[in-house]
């Protein structure tokens, strides 16, 4: 295919899909069993565009599980999947491709490829589906994606056994953004960092995507990720999510594990310190963290 | 409409007008990163009015045609503006991968990392042997710390478990060396001495060294996964904090259990090999059977079985303590503990085969030949 028709058919289609609706990822009746084990049943799930949307639960409840559904690394039981108007489900694999180029993927350890170094990982993905791009504007582009997720310049030709779990996350989170996609899917990005760390982490990924206009999809334990950045919360328990909101929506629901999971020590805790920050940021209209 | 993205150059008074048009995101740029390169000359702007869309990758792209001409940019939108910007903040120079080194630099230090490696292993095994030998010390002066259900259980894994293969295993070489040595001594018409040759090698060498390989395949490597695993995830440290002695609780179960398989199994692997140069001899020489058995009295002396029995567990010990003494070396992730478990197989054959050479001029010296 000439490189003019392959735009053209790659517009055609982004151009639909942008125009069908402001939905970016839609799941029905979703089901999912491992065995016996039923994770998933009936399970309904819409992720707006331009939004942090975040995924809680319990452990077990199959957070996890929903993410790989939608990124078709697990084929559900029954039900429906569509990101960006296009159905995910039984999609051959280089149908699903145009798709894959559209969203990033960040895994709960980083999943860096350990034989390539920090700059080489973020440069996989471009090499991969746009090998058209030459060597010199490739190593730019990686060098400016490891930098905006905030590592150091030095970072760049270490190997990932030589990071921090930290800066395993963040160069995690390059490869991800490396298409500049315009979905991101976030698995525990917080877990395992210090409370700076994670602050930190929660701060570059609101900028991010609010610069790049992502949709994220974010699964995380983390109540002050949740607090900051997340504009609305899927709850999942007995097998569906139970509830979609804002965390004040949530909080005005009556299901006990909700009220026990925001209303717990920990929930207040949260609750205080965001109470606090809006109230700084009120006193100074101008944040101080710019 | 198309949109792909492409330039246009337009004359003015002051220099070139650049004008880019239509998407400028990954998916669209096509060559026009090569075609801005190519652009030359006094340019007087970039004007991106004819820009529809724009990521952070077309965003860079215009960045560094209008760093490299140095001429303003026109036309943009604000969140062209704001992108070009940001990319702008983050413009630094990041090395891709490691600085290269000459390669005679690489192997000449690659040479010396190994040798300052195999002399520290080594060392580290003698220290490895040593503590094995204190942590046994130790269980003998306090019997109720010795761990018979740990034990008995690798009695198990690392004995009963391998018979059948290690059988298998000396049956076919017994046949092999029976057939192979018939060929050459029918030769001198000497097809007789085919069952000296089969009685003598497999009990003073063959046995014990081929039973001596598959243990460490198979449970020298077992070890280093299993040992280098529980680094992994701190469990040995936890029995530390518990007060329980890792080398008591972990090592010498498992270099007992060796120690005490290997004269057995390399016993069991001489019958198998004869029972298998045996059945060659009845098949394809025509000895009968019982022919075989009254000559293999005649020419196999009771020091060949001595040999051998002296010799397993000697192995067994270098085995044991070559798996255990890796798999506590593993410190930072997964990859090391494939790693080690190779170099746990590697090194316990290599030594084994070392060691037997000393035995076998040892044995000469002693005079049982």
């Amino acid at each position: 295919m000439a490189p003019e028709e392959e735009v053209a058919a790659e517009e055609a289609r982004v151009g639909e899909a942008v125009e069908q609706n402001d939905i970016a990822i839609s799941v029905r009746g979703l089901k999912n069993s491992f065995g016996d084990q039923v994770v998933h049943e009936g399970l309904d799930l819409d992720v707006r565009k331009g939004e942090i949307l975040g995924v809680v639960g319990g452990s077990g409840t199959g957070k996890s599980v929903l993410m790989r559904s939608i990124i078709g690394l697990q084929t559900p039981d029954e039900g429906e999947i569509h990101v960006f108007g296009e159905s995910m489900i039984g999609r051959l694999d280089d149908e699903a491709l145009a798709i894959r180029k559209r969203w990033g993927v960040l895994f709960q350890g980083g999943a860096l490829f350990s034989t390539l170094t920090v700059a080489e990982n973020v440069e996989v993905p471009i090499r991969e589906y746009y090998p058209h791009i030459g060597a010199e504007l490739r190593d730019e582009i990686a060098a400016y994606k490891i930098r905006m997720t905030g590592l150091p310049a030095e970072a760049g030709p270490k190997y990932p056994a030589e990071l921090s779990g930290g800066m395993k996350k963040r160069a995690g989170l390059a490869r991800a953004l490396a298409l500049d996609p315009d979905l991101l899917f976030l698995d525990e990005p917080t877990a395992g960092l210090d409370p700076i760390g994670a602050a930190a982490f929660d701060d570059q990924t609101r900028k991010l995507q609010q610069t790049l206009g992502l949709t994220v999809f974010l699964i995380t334990h983390d109540l002050d990720t949740l607090f900051s950045i997340c504009d609305r919360v899927a709850v999942l328990a007995d097998r569906k999510v139970i509830a979609v909101g804002t965390i004040d929506e949530l909080l005005a629901t009556d299901h006990p594990w909700i009220q026990e999971y925001f209303n717990g020590p920990r929930g207040r805790a949260a609750t205080a310190a965001v109470a606090r920050e809006s109230g700084k940021a009120a006193a100074h209209p101008s944040d101080g963290r710019q | 409409m198309n949109k792909a993205a492409d330039l246009v150059e337009e004359p003015r008074d002051d220099g070139t007008v650049v004008r880019l048009t239509g998407h400028l995101s990954i998916a669209c740029l096509n060559d026009l990163p090569a075609r801005l390169d190519a652009v030359t000359g006094p340019v007087a702007a970039i004007d991106l009015s004819g820009v529809s869309h724009m990521d952070t990758i077309g965003a860079w792209t215009v960045h560094r045609a209008a760093k490299r001409l140095g001429c303003d940019l026109s036309g943009a939108n604000d969140d062209a503006v704001r992108l070009i910007e940001t990319v702008g903040t983050l413009d630094e120079p990041v090395s891709i991968r490691p600085d290269y080194v000459s390669p005679w630099q690489r192997i000449v230090g690659q040479i010396g990392e190994a040798v300052v490696n195999s002399g520290v292993t080594l060392l580290g095994l003698l220290g490895f042997f040593g503590s094995t030998l204190v942590a046994s010390w130790n269980v003998i002066r306090h019997p109720s710390r010795f761990r018979l259900n740990a034990v008995v259980q690798r009695f198990e894994v690392v004995g009963v478990s391998a018979l059948g293969i290690i059988g298998l295993m000396s049956f076919l070489i017994g046949i092999v060396i029976a057939q192979q040595g018939s060929v050459q001594l029918r030769q001198f018409g000497m097809e007789m001495l085919t069952i000296n040759l089969v009685g003598r090698l497999t009990f003073r060498e063959l046995g014990v060294l081929m039973t001596a390989i598959m243990v460490a395949g198979r449970s020298g490597s077992a070890f280093a996964a299993q040992l280098g695993t529980m680094k992994l995830t701190e469990e040995v440290d936890a029995m530390r904090t518990i007060g329980v002695s890792p080398m008591e609780a972990l090592v010498l179960p498992r270099t007992l259990a060796v120690v005490v398989m290997m004269p057995l199994l390399g016993f069991y692997s001489s019958i198998m090999a004869i029972i298998g140069g045996g059945f060659l001899c009845a098949v394809s020489l025509e000895i009968p059977p019982i022919t075989f058995v009254q000559r293999l009295r005649e020419v196999v002396p009771i020091t060949d079985l001595w040999v051998g029995l002296i010799k397993a567990p000697v192995f067994g010990v270098i085995i044991a303590l070559a798996g255990c003494f890796q798999g506590m070396q593993v410190k930072a992730n997964a990859e090391e503990v494939g790693l080690r478990t190779t170099s746990a197989v590697v090194q316990a054959i290599f030594l084994v085969i070392v060691l037997d050479a000393f035995f076998a001029v040892f044995f000469t010296w002693v005079g049982w030949n």
